[in-house]
């Protein structure tokens, strides 16, 4: 969303935080990307009440983690003697969760909004492993995240799954073997009638119908596109030469392989028409909407989108804050879910994503979901939604080892995360974080106080001091050959001021320095 | 520029060159006496290219350097430079800098341009912010007083690139010396800067984010190569085919690269250095990195690639207005901590590397920053190698300058004493042959008497008319001057200038007609007013100062109308 549902979050941020702090999951204010944490290669915790997901709650259970995979989850599962235990006695364990809708760890804007159809642009090429938010998200027990781009165009940018791999290079943040996606928005963002970008010109379009007609419009050229290069192959293929190739265009690329099925579309969107405006394209076009996001009016066409075989991602319970956000209600989770739509809960922020257990579990007040299938919102759910659910998504073995253990029940308001572990990596553990907070306050003091003594010192510099003699440089002829004519430079002593020459104008050294330099060559 | 080339003689010839000088313009000043051949006898030599030697004597005949050694004769013709107590060392190469090109004048079109002249850009076809025909080589201009300044910190060489944009032009290796703006450059192109800064492209169009402006250079690059082969393809067959179009942008792109250009890519933290390394890769060109200011993080992962890495000199520090109560993140302490172990991390790892002075504005900052690379871990002797061979190697220019060897362009430096010590001065520079001395900004000798400290208004008579100009000065406890001198031939700081009991002077350089010409004013100060004269082009005007709100209108009158 970016531009104006964030504009509406960080109106409602003070709030948050409170609540937040209150919450007990505080903000880390000086966390630094540290060197990637030590995996054992084999963990075993113990005696937590595990949530499955997939085959209910484990009293007193254990998980095996051996070499980032799930091996073994039971009630009596035996702790090989190098595993490393972790004791989640009174403890929480579910499947880490998974954000279906986030923009954190990117580097520079997650907008290229100058076009309506920016699909050229690839957040995976800009992704940032330093976004403090990363680790912020940890601490809220997210484990994955489908970052995505700004809602400023049509048709945005490419999108890509990410695992929060804290202190990892970018290219280790990749959910590997997730199918891409891209981003389309409908309505009010990408239409921009009702608001101006003071930075950017007015473009097209400015309607819902030139919304539509831009997402055809491309996908007629990819369609072209994809004919012509497949025309040009065909011709290659059987032998001809001298063949001009079609121009790589990377904006039409992406466009092609979600026509082929290989790239997935989540849209955001708010309202029922525009929501069937956009499965009546695909149809046409034939390729499939892999998700909605917001879809805020989802619950008036559940059937239709159940029908489509797309998934919905949205909020827990914000609505009106904007015109086309009006007709929200909090029910709507719950009744696409009973409309057989596969549901996920949203952060779309960086500080909603610290708390989606909570946002999962109004889910249950609203609209009576049960706990399992408010618990799936936020894991099996987007796992589903975004193709990796045969890796993350619930706890059974073979699954990675993607697991997020809490103090309380997660859909409790008093449950605190404890531990995060990706790839049986603890990525976040809370106890280490408070024990080490001390010593990171301690290094930004010093590097503070280091770094204000240099400066002090440079400006002391730029203080004017007593000057020392120079050396002197002396030129000469080499005695031996030939003296006669040429003219003997003389010693070049910087501070001596030459006498004017007889009769001329007044000279001091610089006048001097400057007429010579004239001269330059002339001699 | 003329004005470098200092050079004393006996001030009879001196007085006759004034009246040579008033009827001549100085442009048209021909080359005389400046002797081809020099001996340096005697001193420490420093050649990078091997070990340092005591007591040795370097030849260099029209420009080029033609013996080095302890026995190397001294030639009969060649004038002797006395090397005693002095150090002579490559002329140090800054590796990447704008030095010698002016700020590019509003270009004509850019790219291709969009389709309406008005229109933002819309896309990659409308090659925004891209003038990658720009030649530093051919926008030389020795108007830019940093071609003195550069060279008077050491600097005989440059590789400058025209700036601005995505794709700013193409880089040359210059030399700063020359006559003639083309005479400076030594090889041209050597390099294609890439940029990935969005800057303040607000209202121009498509790219506007980081990501865009990727997507807009690897289009660059597919269609660079696409034009090429389908042009190739078209020419051999034109009949019955639609002809490729030309396109200004990827043509001057494809010369480049068939002139073997190198591809500079941005990257100066370890995340923007991992990118790069993954662009060089994505766009199959010969890449080298620019920035590597957090090269400590990654300095194995360059080396694996063998991509060598020009690392800006300008560390990150606090900015000087930020606001106290801001506190910077950890990890931004961190890195102002450790940027400058980055050379080190690079010499340990194998990576080639070389220095540029980026940002820096006074280059005699660019020694010292130099220094603090030092200082973290890195070698005096590879220090020095990253200002001269190294760079040479990188845009393969070693064959020609970097080092002091015979058959090289005898391009010096010779200093009282190590270069990387604060208290070493620069004693002189040679650039392709020619000695340049290098001049000290003028320090006061007495103290002053009295605060000259604030607004004046300067009045006098140029042979073009009467002019006011405002100076505005600070003058220091010991009499040293500093300030800016505006009037309608635009704003340029005081160079030096100092008062000393109650005599002052203060030098300002503009550009006028003839080039960058430095400009004295000089008299004394009764404590009021100023009274005395300005020197320019040999001429001596009488001007006189007073504090604005005064009455100015004290005629000024012309003394040294020379025309």
């Amino acid at each position: 969303v970016k531009i104006s549902f964030t504009y509406f979050l960080r109106s409602q941020r003070r709030r948050i935080v409170c609540l937040t702090y209150l919450l007990g999951i505080c903000y880390l204010p000086c966390a630094v990307a540290a060197n990637p944490p030590d995996a054992p290669r084999v963990i075993l915790i113990q005696n937590a009440t595990i949530l499955t997901v997939s085959h209910g709650t484990i009293e007193h259970g254990s998980i095996l983690i051996k070499d980032g995979k799930i091996a073994e989850v039971g009630s009596s599962v035996k702790a090989p003697k190098d595993a490393q235990i972790i004791d989640a006695a009174g403890q929480f364990v579910i499947p880490g969760i998974i954000d279906c809708h986030s923009h954190i760890a990117v580097d520079g804007s997650v907008n290229e909004g100058s076009v309506s159809v920016s699909s050229m642009a690839n957040i995976a090429e800009v992704l940032n492993p330093d976004d403090p938010d990363i680790y912020r998200d940890l601490a809220g027990g997210v484990t994955s995240a489908n970052v995505l781009h700004g809602s400023a165009n049509a048709i945005g940018g490419q999108t890509v799954v990410i695992k929060l791999r804290w202190g990892q290079p970018a290219s280790r943040l990749p959910f590997e073997g997730a199918l891409p996606g891209i981003k389309f928005a409908l309505g009010e963002n990408p239409k921009r009638s009702n608001f101006r970008i003071q930075s950017q010109p007015q473009r097209y379009p400015a309607t819902r119908m030139g919304v539509e007609e831009t997402i055809r419009a491309a996908f007629t050229e990819a369609r072209d596109y994809k004919k012509a290069w497949d025309e040009h192959n065909k011709r290659v293929a059987a032998g001809q030469k001298n063949l001009i190739p079609p121009r790589h265009d990377l904006r039409l690329e992406p466009l092609v392989e979600v026509l082929e099925g290989k790239r997935y579309v989540h849209s955001h969107c708010y309202r029922e028409d525009e929501i069937l405006m956009l499965l009546r394209v695909a149809k046409e076009f034939g390729f499939k909407v892999r998700t909605f996001q917001h879809v805020l009016e989802g619950y008036k066409v559940a059937d239709e989108i159940a029908a489509a075989g797309a998934g919905a991602s949205t909020f827990s319970d914000w609505w009106a804050y904007k015109v086309e956000a009006y007709d929200a209600i909090p029910y709507n989770a719950a009744l696409m879910t009973r409309h057989g739509v596969v549901v996920s809960i949203n952060s779309d922020d960086s500080e909603e994503a610290t708390h989606l257990n909570q946002e999962a579990a109004k889910s249950m007040k609203f609209g009576g979901l049960s706990h399992e299938e408010a618990l799936k919102l936020v894991t099996l759910n987007p796992a589903m939604q975004l193709g990796i659910d045969k890796r993350v998504g619930t706890i059974d073995v073979g699954k990675d080892a993607d697991l997020t253990i809490y103090n309380h029940d997660p859909l409790s308001a008093y449950a605190v995360v404890q531990k995060t572990l990706i790839d049986g990596r603890v990525y976040f553990d809370r106890q280490h974080d408070i024990a080490e907070r001390a010593d990171r306050e301690k290094e930004k003091k010093a590097l503070i106080d280091k770094q204000k003594k240099a400066a002090e010192k440079k400006a002391e510099e730029k203080k004017p001091e007593a000057r020392k003699p120079d050396a002197t440089v002396t030129i000469g002829q080499k005695p031996a050959e030939k003296k006669s004519q040429e003219k003997k430079p003389e010693e070049k002593k910087p501070e001596e001021k030459p006498k004017p020459p007889s009769g001329a104008v007044t000279q001091d050294s610089k006048v001097t320095t400057l007429q010579l330099s004239v001269s330059g060559g002339a001699l | 520029m003329l004005s470098g080339r200092s050079f004393r003689c006996t001030y009879a010839v001196f007085g006759l060159l004034i009246v040579a000088l008033l009827l001549t313009p100085p442009s048209a000043v021909g080359q005389g006496g400046e002797p081809r051949s020099f001996a340096i006898r005697g001193a420490k030599v420093v050649p990078v290219s091997g070990p340092p030697m005591e007591s040795a004597n370097v030849i260099l005949s029209h420009g080029i350097i033609t013996a080095v050694g302890k026995d190397a004769p001294l030639p009969p013709e060649a004038w002797v430079v006395e090397g005693k107590g002095l150090t002579v060392y490559p002329g140090l190469v800054d590796a990447f800098t704008d030095v010698g090109i002016p700020p590019a004048p509003p270009a004509g079109g850019e790219g291709q341009g969009p389709r309406r002249a008005t229109e933002p850009a819309r896309g990659p076809e409308d090659r925004p912010s891209s003038t990658p025909w720009r030649s530093g080589a051919d926008e030389v201009s020795l108007t830019d007083r940093r071609i003195e300044t550069w060279r008077s910190a050491g600097f005989t060489t440059v590789v400058s690139a025209p700036k601005g944009g995505f794709f700013p032009g193409q880089a040359a290796v210059l030399d700063l010396d020359g006559e003639r703006a083309g005479e400076l450059v030594v090889k041209s192109p050597v390099a294609i800067p890439v940029s990935l800064q969005v800057g303040d492209r607000f209202g121009s169009g498509f790219p506007s984010s980081l990501m865009g402006v990727l997507a807009y250079v690897h289009q660059v690059w597919l269609d660079t190569d696409w034009s090429t082969k389908a042009q190739a393809i078209y020419e051999k067959n034109p009949r019955g085919v639609e002809r490729p179009r030309y396109d200004r942008t990827v043509a001057a792109l494809a010369d480049a690269l068939e002139d073997h250009a190198l591809v500079l890519i941005p990257g100066n933290n370890s995340i923007q250095l991992r990118r790069a390394l993954e662009l060089v890769d994505r766009w199959h060109v010969t890449g080298v990195l620019y920035g590597g200011q957090m090269a400590y993080e990654v300095a194995p992962e360059i080396a694996a690639k063998k991509i060598p890495v020009l690392v800006s000199l300008k560390w990150p520090e606090a900015e000087k207005d930020a606001d106290p109560e801001d506190q910077p993140s950890l990890r931004t302490l961190r890195f102002r901590d450790l940027a400058p172990s980055s050379p080190a991390a690079l010499s340990k790892a194998g990576v080639k590397f070389a220095f540029y002075s980026s940002g820096i504005a006074a280059p005699k900052d660019i020694l010292k920053a130099a220094k603090k690379a030092i200082d973290a871990g890195l070698g005096p002797d590879e220090a020095l190698r990253a200002l001269t061979l190294s760079s040479a190697e990188i845009f393969n220019v070693a064959d020609r300058l970097g080092s002091i060897e015979s058959g090289k362009i005898a391009n010096l430096v010779i200093a009282d004493g190590d270069l990387f010590e604060e208290k070493t001065k620069i004693k002189m520079v040679f650039v392709d042959g020619r000695r340049y001395e290098i001049r000290e900004p003028e320090k006061p000798k007495e103290p002053p008497k009295g605060d000259i400290t604030g607004k004046w208004k300067l009045s006098y008579t140029t042979p073009e008319g009467a002019e006011e100009s405002v100076a505005e000065l600070t003058m220091e406890k010991d009499g040293t001057l500093s300030g800016t001198i505006s009037g309608k031939r635009g704003t340029t700081s005081v160079i030096s200038g100092y008062l000393s009991v109650d005599k002052f002077s203060f030098t300002i350089n503009l550009v006028l007609d003839q080039g960058a010409t430095d400009i004295t004013f000089s008299g004394t100060f009764d404590g009021i007013s100023l009274k005395g004269s300005i020197a320019v082009l040999g001429l001596s005007l009488d001007f006189t100062g007073v504090k604005p709100t005064k009455d100015s209108s004290a005629a000024a009158t012309v003394l040294g109308g020379a025309q």
